[in-house]
């Protein structure tokens, strides 16, 4: 029996960093909201290493931001280390990344949630989903009580089935030792979800007191920090350093000599690890060659002495994890904290969704973050807030949202996982893009603010900061495009000082600020601007100005990509009447039920002539229809 | 409505006297009427035909006479604008149109596709849609399988080789990119990348030039004999015909007649084209005189210059000596069972640096080293007659034209002092095109390279 606890537009199940997003957008979309925790100390809990962002992945918190998402505000203002990495490549790919401080971040996100508009938290541990004519009408928890809603996004992480493995010992078991959710797996099954087994490893914790950092090289923040999101106005000036050092010929040797203890080589793990985040016994086996591999040292916040240490993820037993630790330069007396361990779970496969993340089988579900088979806190907020648009969009039945390979790394990650699935926990990289020059973290707002405005998930005064920096970066454009600069002394002295060759003839400002040795901050002193601009717009303005050639070349090649997303694949098609496509392709366009030709071109399998016969098939459905008009 | 202009040669291939490539797209008339030397074809009625000669843009030559028919859309087989360009009859005319046009920016059509435009501008009728997928169907399979019959082992282990240079040197770059900080690998110069993206593009540029030679080995090399009356002209080609078991085409059709005739000499075909002067009818520079045979001759691949080794050199023979200057010739010095009469140092003189053999025609002496000297001309270097075959197919040379246009895009991009990840765009852009040639454009591959060439992560 169970009890009716309440009605809602949209429940989101699960409080980690997909969870969190989806109920804030959710909650910002105008949907009464509930957000069911089996833990509510464990908000945005950071299971794995304290830092969010880097190479795509940071890119994809500026991208939350501009959607309206809070990851970026919540790491702004807890963390304990910022840099900008890549700054010596080209602005594409650029990108940000944060020391977090983990428990602050807990309750940062967890106030923000508590102080949100539309939404109410409450722990619980959901048993069930409630489905009623083959749709999603709410969810059942372990004490029975009965939420009702529209729709609902699970966000479960590594907690389905999760099962913790040291060495020998195994248990069922959640990340860090929280309860697994073993129903809710098996209730998902019999409703006919195909799930696959995955595996993901931490490494072990030590006190700080116990590390001799004098054997190790600082790594310290950056002297001017930026921050994540783009209303972040108080930037934290007091860092705090990590750490480097390195494993060496001892360390493969404890590891050597233990291997068959190693729950990854014992044969106790079946589930697919990814090649991206290898246990430290991994690296070792597969390039053994390597003399060293590196170990960075992170604080885990400022009120703990808790120290991870990355680069050494492994399931070998506790014992030999702390000999392993002795042959490391500075952590020859290190206190392990918390044991290493690997994780088994299952996960979603991601091929069974409609890209906007609802499950084909079940109308009104949504699931999102690494229960899709990802990893990566930055991955699942990406997801996160989509479930939370579009289960909200489902509920007051307003408009869904679905971002395309050209318009942000959400729209590459959600496209992969739907299109092509993965066969490992899936990270996003900067090369998973196609078109990664448009896809910057510097314009993440110019590419989605308008988006999230829309949706209700920015609000009127930030859109309207929004224009104006869109207007100025468009006007200051325009007039480099139109001064002439003439090869007077005082314009040359700044050229020759930038190291540039003099002016011959006279030359538009836009023109000499392509040239490789000139910035924006240079050209301003030849010509200035009407008013001092914020340093944004001339971020943009030198960007968009200096790499315009290759910009065009990437819109040029989304414009033919979009010609054939705009071909959709009417709902009902059937595919079994097609004559003359492949028999695997068939299968695959059955299962993935791609919404354009473009989709369907992308599903591995599907060759060229398939598309060609799909593309004639629905053009002749169109044909048919007009005749029967 | 598609956006692009594709072409494609619309006869069946080495059938007929008249061979047809067509273009559809927007760009269709204005890509004919770059090439055009006649009527502006922008100005034409539609629906008209107009007779003029293609010019060769890049070296203004006059490559064929042609009839070019306008059609504007939407009263045509697609509904595009659509341009039909007659010429002659034959691989080598108009496979050579087919490549200018593709260098115009049309691009070659996939199997099926003017049927498949025909159909979904709404030109064919439902009744026919399924005849349409099953041709798609059919002629995809068919272009697939001559595809891979065409393609030489070789030649996909060297694209492969080449791929995966560029794939490591795109995982150098990815991994610089998404693991900043590991420190195992050095950073990707400029001047790391240009050294790597050199040697591709040198290799490229090899298999665009061996795809050349291939051509011609395909077609046959164009080859005159010439010569005084009575030198042995005839007692020549019959030798070699005899030798090696000529294949008579007749191409009917015509305005007149052609005879070629082709022979295969160590693997080297030759075409013996019914140049003038090739019969023992008269001598072609008494004919038409110097400038004018050599204007003739310059349309040969190889010339066989027979000289009568019974008779002192005279002036005709000086004289086709001047009219063959600096194209490839072998010198034949005929009749040696008569006494010699002929200055044989002067004949290497004037032959620089070119072979002279010796015969006896009428005795068969003399045709072995003959038929060594053809081939040695032609196998220069390190070719041999296996490499030539392997790069013949159009839409592989287009594609490893493009590869290299896109390699070069990578080195501009480097000089500008482009960032890497910039220039790696167009590196990666390479590697995908050149994927295409071997039917290879998985995407992944890159990420399985990156996992396997480092080791990465936390």
């Amino acid at each position: 029996m169970t009890y009716d606890a309440g009605h809602y537009d949209v429940i989101v199940v699960g409080a980690g960093h997909a969870g969190c997003e989806a109920a804030i957008a959710s909650a910002r979309r105008g949907a009464k909201t509930l957000m069911l925790s089996m833990n509510l100390d464990m908000v945005a809990f950071m299971p794995c290493n304290p830092s969010v962002g880097g190479p795509a992945k940071g890119v994809v918190v500026r991208e939350v931001d501009a959607l309206g998402g809070v990851m970026g505000q919540v790491i702004d203002k807890t963390y304990i280390q910022m840099r900008m990495l890549n700054t010596g490549k080209g602005p594409a790919v650029r990108a940000l990344r944060a020391q977090a401080d983990k428990p602050l971040y807990i309750q940062e996100m967890k106030w923000m949630l508590e102080n949100e508009e539309n939404l109410t938290m409450r722990q619980g541990m959901v048993e069930k989903v409630i489905v009623e004519d083959g749709e999603c009408k709410g969810v059942v928890t372990e004490t029975k009580a009965a939420y009702y809603a529209k729709s609902v996004v699970i966000t479960t992480g590594t907690f389905m089935r999760g099962r913790v493995i040291i060495g020998d010992l195994s248990y069922e078991s959640g990340p860090n030792n929280q309860r697994a959710s073993v129903s809710l797996s098996e209730h998902l099954e019999e409703l006919g979800i195909e799930l696959v087994r995955f595996k993901t490893g931490t490494p072990p914790r030590v006190n700080s007191h116990s590390i001799d950092y004098s054997k190790t090289e600082i790594q310290p923040g950056d002297e001017n920090p930026q921050s994540f999101s783009y209303e972040t106005t108080e930037i934290i000036t007091d860092q705090i350093p990590c750490w480097l050092t390195y494993t060496n010929e001892f360390t493969h040797k404890v590891i050597d000599d233990n291997l068959s203890l190693s729950a990854m080589y014992s044969g106790m793990i079946k589930g697919t690890g990814p090649r991206y985040c290898p246990s430290i016994e991994d690296k070792v086996v597969r390039f053994h060659d390597k003399p060293r591999h590196q170990i960075f040292l992170e604080p885990e916040g400022r009120s703990t002495e808790e120290v991870y240490v990355q680069g050494l993820s492994t399931s070998l037993p506790e014992y030999v994890q702390k000999e392993m630790l002795q042959t490391i330069p500075g952590l020859e007396n290190a206190e392990i904290m918390r044991a290493g361990y690997a994780i088994e779970y299952d996960a979603v496969v991601p091929t069974q969704l409609w890209p906007t993340l609802e499950l084909k089988a079940v109308p009104g579900l949504f699931t999102a973050g690494q229960i899709n088979g990802t990893s990566g806190y930055e991955e699942a907020s990406g997801q996160g807030i989509m479930a939370g648009i579009n289960a909200a969009a489902k509920a007051l039945d307003v408009d869904s949202l679905i971002l395309d390979r050209s318009q942000a790394y959400i729209g590459v990650m959600i496209d992969d996982l739907v299109t092509k699935g993965t066969n490992e926990p899936y990270r996003l990289l900067t090369s998973r893009a196609e078109y990664r020059l448009l896809l910057r973290h510097d314009n993440a707002d110019l590419r989605l603010t308008e988006i999230g405005y829309k949706l209700g998930t920015i609000k009127q005064e930030r859109y309207d900061r929004f224009t104006e920096k869109k207007q100025l970066i468009e006007q200051e454009r325009k007039r480099l495009s139109k001064v002439i600069l003439k090869p007077e002394a005082e314009v040359q002295e700044i050229i020759e000082e930038a190291g540039g060759t003099a002016l011959k003839e006279a030359v538009k400002a836009a023109d000499l600020l392509k040239r490789p040795e000139m910035k924006y901050e240079l050209l301003e002193k030849i010509t200035p601007a009407a008013i001092e601009l914020p340093a944004g717009v001339k971020e943009q303005v030198e960007i968009q100005t200096k790499y315009q050639g290759y910009i065009d070349k990437s819109n040029q090649q989304v414009e033919r990509m979009r010609k054939m997303e705009n071909k959709k694949i009417p709902e009902n098609i059937d595919y079994d009447a097609i004559s003359g496509i492949a028999t695997e392709a068939r299968e695959k366009l059955k299962r993935v039920k791609p919404l354009s030709v473009g989709q369907a071109s992308r599903i591995s399998g599907v060759n060229p002539a398939d598309v060609s016969i799909l593309l004639v098939y629905i053009e002749q459905g169109n044909v048919s229809r007009v005749a029967n008009q | 409505m598609e956006t692009d202009t594709i072409t494609a040669i619309s006869t069946p291939i080495g059938e007929g006297a008249i061979a047809i490539v067509r273009l559809s797209g927007p760009e269709a008339i204005g890509i004919a009427n770059k090439l055009f030397d006649g009527k502006p074809l922008t100005e034409v009625e539609s629906h008209t035909i107009h007779y003029g000669k293609i010019i060769e843009p890049s070296t203004n030559e006059v490559a064929e006479e042609v009839m070019v028919t306008v059609m504007k859309g939407p009263k045509t087989f697609t509904r595009e604008d659509v341009v039909e360009i007659n010429c002659h009859g034959g691989l080598v005319s108009v496979n050579r149109l087919l490549e200018i046009v593709l260098a115009q920016g049309a691009r070659l059509a996939e199997p099926g596709e003017f049927t498949k435009r025909a159909f979904l501008n709404g030109r064919i009728d439902l009744s026919q849609a399924e005849a349409v997928m099953d041709l798609i169907r059919a002629k995809t399979d068919r272009a697939m399988n001559v595809a891979l019959k065409q393609m030489d082992g070789r030649l996909s282990q060297l694209i492969q080789k080449l791929r995966q240079e560029l794939l490591e040197t795109v995982a150098h770059v990815e991994v610089n990119i998404d693991y900043p900080e590991y420190d195992d690998v050095e950073e990707m110069s400029h001047q790391m990348m240009i050294s790597k993206t050199k040697e591709v593009y040198r290799e490229i540029e090899r298999l665009l030039e061996i795809a050349k030679q291939g051509k011609i080995l395909r077609e046959g090399l164009s080859t005159a004999i010439i010569g005084r009356p009575n030198v042995g002209k005839s007692s020549l080609m019959n030798a070699l015909v005899h030798e090696n078991k000529a294949i008579v085409t007749e191409i009917p059709g015509t305005t007149r007649d052609v005879i070629e005739e082709y022979v295969n000499v160590r693997g080297v075909p030759l075409r013996l084209v019914d140049t003038a002067g090739i019969r023992e009818t008269e001598d072609i520079v008494e004919r038409i005189g110097v400038e004018k045979s050599r204007q003739v001759l310059k349309e040969s691949d190889l010339i066989l210059l027979v000289l009568n080794n019974g008779e002192e050199l005279t002036q005709e023979d000086l004289n086709l000596f001047k009219a063959v200057e600096g194209l490839e010739v072998v010198v034949i010095v005929n009749k040696t069972d008569l006494p010699q009469k002929i200055d044989i140092e002067k004949v290497k003189e004037l032959a620089k640096d070119h072979s002279v053999i010796t015969t006896a025609l009428i005795e068969e002496k003399g045709i072995d080293d003959l038929e060594k000297a053809i081939s040695d001309t032609f196998f220069e270097g390190d070719l041999d007659a296996g490499d030539l075959t392997y790069v013949s197919n159009v839409r592989h040379i287009q594609l490893l034209k493009q590869a290299l246009q896109a390699l070069s895009d990578a080195m501009d991009g480097m000089e500008n002092q482009m960032p890497i990840d910039l220039v790696q765009i167009d590196v990666t852009r390479t590697w995908e095109i050149l994927g295409e040639i071997i039917g290879d454009t998985v995407h992944d591959s890159l990420i399985d390279q990156l996992f396997s060439q480092f080791c990465l992560g936390k």
